[in-house]
């Protein structure tokens, strides 16, 4: 999930600028926030977002709280850090939940947002957390619509809730509310069709499938590469239907996401989510302070953090990091690792979230293809113990037998032994930073140096 | 007219905001003053229109202010009308058609920019003109994709051809483009899976796709149309560069431009791209498909009346 990178770099060089100062002046600070204000705009940020965001900064930055651990490069970037949480909603997002079920979700948004796929992604989401949840196939109008999700219902195991022929949206609506009562599901998600905001009759449909439902949330789905009309489309929803969260899909392209700044700023609906890829488990929760940090650069640490607690075994995890700070990093180590990472989800996604500079910039230029994981797998497995711990002992035919054993080629074993020593370093120089003092003293900031 | 009159109609809502709002500031305004180029700049970036074609245009303007003396704001207003069809391109350019058919037309982009709605569109209208249409339905990815493309199909009297869920979208391509022989098809237009620009292995298969027409039609595909949501922002630019590299755009049909989105990026495409706009969506009826006149698109903008 390469997010919000470009928005990222280009803060970072502006902020470096700063950082390396000892004493800020008024141009200073004038310069490093039009370049602020040029990469805001080309992320998509809305112009109007970007002028009370930079005004905001600059009367913080000006008005100075001193703080005494850091320079005033330092506190400008902390006070757009914190602005920029701000301006993404600094409360939690959970979703509502009605206090007696079932809890209704309306999902709207304009043709094209991913609403068919994040109803599927948001059912499966709740099914996770062991609740019943009924999709409910409200899009009548394109073509197929309907057979798409039901298809995505057998392939998840996820219960639709469809009528055959053309019905009313609205009738479909209220009639699965009152199926999910009966059947006993506790959560309903209505995937409505695709409208523009300016459609005065299909926003009233939408209206009417409101009032006819009541629904505990009503979600706007909202393509994160949407340009300056983001906001304008969402306030559309907001006044109209009134909107209680919004989704943000297709964060996983290059999109620079000024669309999530923006949006919130503008409506004060919270983003409650994001999608984060093609397959169903790619729907995230929101939470805009890691984001942030992200795109400062400053990674997102705590979202691996939890990634890992939920796939890594406590005991291993003390082990590798045992291994890490005294740098015995074996094949057997990175077999292991293949193994757990392969519990944590896609790899792009997990490099994405780490820092953007320092000993990490390398990692973010690697193309994974998930497949690649068996082969690699199977290479290790095709080794002798002693290979294993001592990978220089590997000849040529020691590498044709590995290769024959593991059904690849000698290429392939070359390739991952680079592969390995790459990572190799990597964590010996991970073992540097984590041992080293600065990376506690500075906490939050740690790609300051 | 025909064009111009729908253009209009679906640019309603754009020329009442960008349009609109230029012509406000160029009545409203006097001298001409930073302050004045500042709010111009303003409204360019809030049309989409990009960081680096806004400065060009308004840097444009800056210059002309400097070099000529007596200099009123409807005379900026022309030349910035003036600037706006340079850079779009003086002539219309239509699609790319065989010397002797099949014209064979793959529509790539991203997900949900519309690309089976544009193929269905462009499969009516190809039918209306008497052309035999086969449609491939090379979107095996997404659910009922095909199943759209089946009804679109339907619409306009084209043959079909699909696969089960989950086959090689290049064994579609293939068997379509025999089809085609066999059936001395006049088009085919080849209808893939949406995808991420950034994701390369889905890159790689829709190189494949490409690669599976250059060989079984030399000369093939005559157009390479990537279908771009109006509605994105700068991001557009970055998927007409990478879509570009990996299979060779050759054209871009503009969807979506009956909402409110201000059509902006178009002018940062033509300039920083050089990838001709040809096909505009303006609604969701079939015939909503128009080729784009730049000309006229330019005009539509700027007309005051």
């Amino acid at each position: 999930m390469a997010i919000f990178t470009s928005l990222a770099e280009k803060l970072q060089n502006t902020l470096r600028k700063l950082k390396s100062k000892g004493k800020l002046s008024e141009t200073d600070v004038n310069e490093a926030l039009r370049e602020i204000r040029l990469a805001l705009l080309e992320a998509d940020v809305n112009f109007k977002v970007v002028k009370e965001f930079l005004a905001k900064v600059k009367e913080r930055a000006v008005g100075q709280e001193v703080l005494g651990s850091l320079t005033p490069g330092q506190q400008v970037v902390k006070i757009v850090y914190e602005e920029l949480t701000n301006l993404m909603g600094s409360e939690g997002n959970k979703l509502n939940w009605a206090s007696r079920p079932p809890t209704v979700i309306v999902l709207a948004g304009l043709q094209g947002s991913g609403k068919t796929t994040t109803a599927a992604k948001l059912a499966y989401f709740c099914q996770k957390q062991g609740r019943h949840p009924l999709l409910v196939a409200a899009d009548v109008y394109r073509p197929a619509a309907i057979e798409q999700l039901k298809v995505l219902g057998q392939q998840y195991r996820l219960s639709v809730f469809s009528m055959e022929g053309r019905h009313d949206p609205v009738d479909i609506s209220r009639l699965s509310v009152e199926q999910a009562v009966s059947s006993g599901y506790d959560t309903v998600i209505v995937d409505t069709a695709g409208r523009l905001h300016i459609d005065e009759e299909m926003m009233g449909e939408l209206k009417a499938i409101k009032e006819a439902v009541q629904p505990h949330e009503v979600l706007l789905v909202l393509d994160a590469m949407t340009g300056q009309d983001a906001v304008k489309v969402a306030e559309a929803f907001h006044q109209q239907v009134g909107l209680t969260g919004i989704i943000l899909t297709k964060l996983d392209g290059d999109a620079r996401g000024g669309a999530a700044l923006s949006v919130r700023a503008v409506t004060g609906c919270p983003i409650k989510f994001i999608g984060v890829g093609e397959k169903v488990e790619a729907l995230e929760p929101f939470h805009p302070d890691r984001i942030a940090g992200r795109i400062l650069g400053m990674g997102d640490v705590l979202t691996i953090i939890e990634k890992a607690q939920a796939a890594f075994d406590q005991s291993q995890a003390r082990e590798f990091q045992r291994k890490i700070r005294q740098k015995e990093f074996t094949l057997e180590d990175f077999l292991a690792q293949l193994k757990q990472i392969k519990k944590m989800g896609s790899l792009d996604e997990l490099v994405s979230l780490f820092p953007g500079s320092g000993p990490f910039k390398q990692l973010k230029d690697l193309q994974f293809d998930e497949r690649e994981l068996l082969h690699m797998e199977a290479i290790i497995q095709s080794m002798t113990p002693e290979e294993r711990r001592n990978p220089s002992i590997i000849n040529a035919s020691r590498k044709r037998r590995i290769a024959a054993g593991s059904g690849t080629s000698v290429q392939d074993v070359n390739r991952l032994l680079r592969q390995f020593g790459e990572a190799q370093k990597l964590i010996e120089r991970l073992g540097e930073v984590s041992s080293s003092k600065r990376f506690k003293g500075k906490g939050l900031f740690p790609f300051l140096s | 007219m025909q064009f111009l009159q729908k253009l209009k109609a679906g640019l309603s809502k754009t020329r009442e905001n960008l349009a609109g709002r230029i012509e406000k500031l160029f009545t409203r305004t006097r001298g001409v003053e930073e302050d004045f180029f500042e709010q111009l700049e303003e409204i360019l970036l809030g049309a989409d229109v990009g960081v680096t074609t806004t400065l060009r245009l308004v840097d444009g303007l800056r210059e002309k202010v400097k070099k000529e003396r007596n200099v009123d704001v409807p005379f900026l207003f022309s030349a910035l009308r003036e600037e706006v069809v340079k850079i779009l391109g003086e002539d219309f350019q239509p699609l790319n058609m065989a010397p002797s058919p099949p014209t064979v037309i793959l529509v790539v982009g991203v997900n949900g920019s519309g690309k089976t709605t544009t193929t269905g569109k462009l499969a009516y209208r190809f039918s209306r003109q008497g052309q035999r249409v086969i449609l491939a339905a090379a979107d095996t990815f997404r659910a009922a994709a095909a199943d759209q493309l089946a009804i679109w199909a339907k619409k306009a009297g084209a043959t079909l051809i699909q696969h089960q869920p989950g086959a090689d979208p290049g064994a579609v391509t293939f068997d379509a483009l025999k089809a085609a022989f066999s059936r001395k098809a006049d088009v085919v237009l080849v209808d893939t899976a949406g995808r991420l620009h950034t994701k390369g292995n889905l890159m790689e298969e829709l190189k494949k796709i490409r690669r599976v027409i250059e060989r079984e039609l030399p000369g093939a595909p005559h157009e390479v149309l990537l279908v771009l949501d109006a509605t994105i922002g700068q991001n557009a630019l970055v998927q007409a560069r990478l879509f570009k590299e990996a299979v060779g755009v050759t054209g871009i049909a503009l969807t979506k431009l009956d909402g409110t989105a201000k059509g902006g990026v178009v002018l940062a495409i033509a300039q920083e791209l050089n990838i001709p706009v040809k096909l505009v969506g303006v609604g969701e009826g079939p015939e909503d498909l128009e080729d784009f006149q730049p000309q006229e698109f330019a005009q539509a903008l700027f007309d005051r009346n």
